[in-house]
């Protein structure tokens, strides 16, 4: 997204549904749940979308079964599967869509049972065909090779690693929707079983049910809402590889990309945003994409979440839910990261609220490390 | 791409079945651009450096390092723990195997390790072995 789009849409409803574990509903059910509770958030109705963003992990043309099964026909329709970061994708391309007049009312809406379904984590696509023989376990050896190899260039260590699991806990303890509220230390994580060295299952996001649901219109509208409008400032993608053996530098995401364009594009820097929710599939995620996206120095992410730093009372407030490792994460986590910066900046968070916060990151990882796309979100003082 | 790798067929110039056919006969090759020179994997049409067509094939030195590594771990009655690595080759490309003969927790970052034909889920595959010192 360039300038030209800065603050032209905003998000004017957001609704998720089925976290946890949703017994009997299929992945459609949970996305038509959250669907409703989005457009309920914004006082519209299902007939008034007529631009649809969906991808799900269920079948090849998820975004025509979603309109399908909402009773829907809508004039504009993108369905581009970026992994867990295709709902912050949508982002620009809805914004676009707004701007462009192809759309007047844009539903971002995602869905997965695959807790209650599976019990694991369902990938879309099989391993690479120069990868499976290996017998990698997707998508856990591709992060944890990722995390071995930040650990032998920059000395990070597991404790480090874990202490970003005990933040993001230490923030879920606070919000009732978490799926995981226990008690979590740093050697709980250390003790915990590993399963593909050096990550525990600790320092694995959660498996759950659930679905999450934005509603966006233009800036011109987004006032005649019953929620503060939140605007989005700016967003940018970047894809690097698609299997992990072909990533460049196993360090360096391309976040640095797309956080530098999306910055550029919101005209703010990293140390004015209040609230930064990433994609922590993985506790190596945090750390990468602190790094890559410019609140600390590459290499130094290890000891910038060291110590409770990133969890309530810290320097940075990071994934302030309780993010994708004791929240939510059915699958695909990229659309909880604007649905939580876009409440912090109302000021309807479910678990701490924080003060007055006008910007906010929201950042999608999809694949091995491979799409990356970073939002940053704003209040109407923004502007 | 799946179904192309498991089927070598003779006399067929595809990168895959090329570089499939090879392993079957236990030769390592390699594709490299006559264009900038340069080598890539996996096997494709056109060179992902320069984007020429002219695509050769070379014997591989066999020559690597450790770039990065784990161990799955796996309850033992599931057939235990195993290594996935990516190796680097001098050639410059990298690749996924794993590395045998040695305790998957004893691959390191860096390692030398030298390549052979073995297998992997029933069919000719790229793995190595540590560099004997």
């Amino acid at each position: 997204m360039t300038t030209k789009l800065r603050g032209k849409s905003a998000i004017v409803g957001t609704g998720h549904a089925g976290f946890g574990e949703a017994h009997g509903l299929t992945a459609y059910d949970v996305m038509a749940q959250s669907a409703l509770a989005a457009l309920g958030d914004a006082g519209l109705k299902l007939s008034d979308v007529d631009g649809l963003f969906c991808t799900m992990m269920e079948d090849s043309m998820p975004a025509l079964m979603a309109a399908e099964y909402l009773g829907i026909q809508p004039r504009f329709i993108d369905g581009t599967m970026t992994g867990g970061s295709s709902f912050v994708n949508y982002l620009t391309s809805a914004t676009m869509a707004l701007e462009g007049g192809l759309c007047d009312v844009a539903l971002i809406v995602y869905g997965s049972n695959q807790r209650t379904a599976s019990g694991r984590l369902v990938t879309a696509s099989r391993p690479p065909a120069y990868e499976a023989p290996y017998n990698p376990r997707y998508p856990i050896s591709a992060y944890a090779m990722a995390a071995a190899r930040h650990m032998h260039e920059f000395g990070t260590t597991r404790e480090q690693l874990a202490d970003v699991a005990v933040a993001a806990r230490a923030w879920a303890q606070h919000n009732p929707e978490a799926f995981e509220r226990g008690p979590l230390s740093r050697e709980d994580v250390l003790g915990a079983r590993m399963v593909g060295d050096p990550l525990t299952v600790r320092d694995c996001c959660l498996v759950t049910d659930g679905g999450g649901a934005i509603v966006m219109v233009r800036a011109d509208r987004a006032r005649d809402f019953p929620k503060a409008p939140v605007y989005v400032l700016g967003s940018a993608a970047e894809s690097s590889h698609r299997q992990i053996s072909q990533m460049k530098d196993f360090t360096v995401t391309a976040a640095r990309e797309s956080g530098a364009r999306a910055f550029a594009a919101a005209g703010v820097s990293p140390s004015d945003i209040q609230a930064v929710e990433l994609y922590d599939a993985f506790t190596i995620n945090t750390i990468l994409f602190l790094e890559d996206l410019g609140f600390c120095a590459k290499g130094e992410g290890g000891a910038f979440v060291e110590g409770g730093r990133i969890a309530p009372g810290g320097v940075l407030p990071v994934n302030t839910n309780g993010g994708g490792l004791s929240c939510v994460h059915p699958g695909m986590y990229g659309i909880f990261t604007v649905i939580e910066a876009a409440r912090q900046i109302r000021g309807d968070a479910p678990g701490i609220q924080l003060k007055d916060v006008d910007l906010a990151l929201a950042h999608g990882n999809g694949g091995v490390l491979s799409s990356q796309v970073t939002a940053i979100l704003g209040s109407q003082n923004t502007l | 791409m799946d179904h192309l790798r498991r089927m070598p067929v003779p006399d067929a110039t595809g990168p895959d079945q090329i570089f499939q056919r090879a392993l079957t006969n236990g030769e390592i090759v390699l594709p490299r651009c006559d264009d900038c020179g340069a080598y890539h994997f996996f096997p494709r049409v056109l060179c992902p450096h320069c984007h020429g067509t002219a695509i050769s094939w070379h014997p591989a030195s066999g020559k690597g390092r450790v770039h990065t590594t784990t161990v799955v771990r796996q309850k033992p009655e599931r057939g235990g723990d195993y290594n996935v690595c990516v190796v680097e080759l001098e050639e410059g490309v990298r690749m996924m195997s794993r590395v045998e003969g040695i305790a998957p927790g004893d691959i390191v970052i860096d390692m030398a390790v030298t390549a052979f034909v073995g297998e992997a889920e029933g069919q000719p595959a790229v793995l190595f072995k540590p560099v004997e010192v």
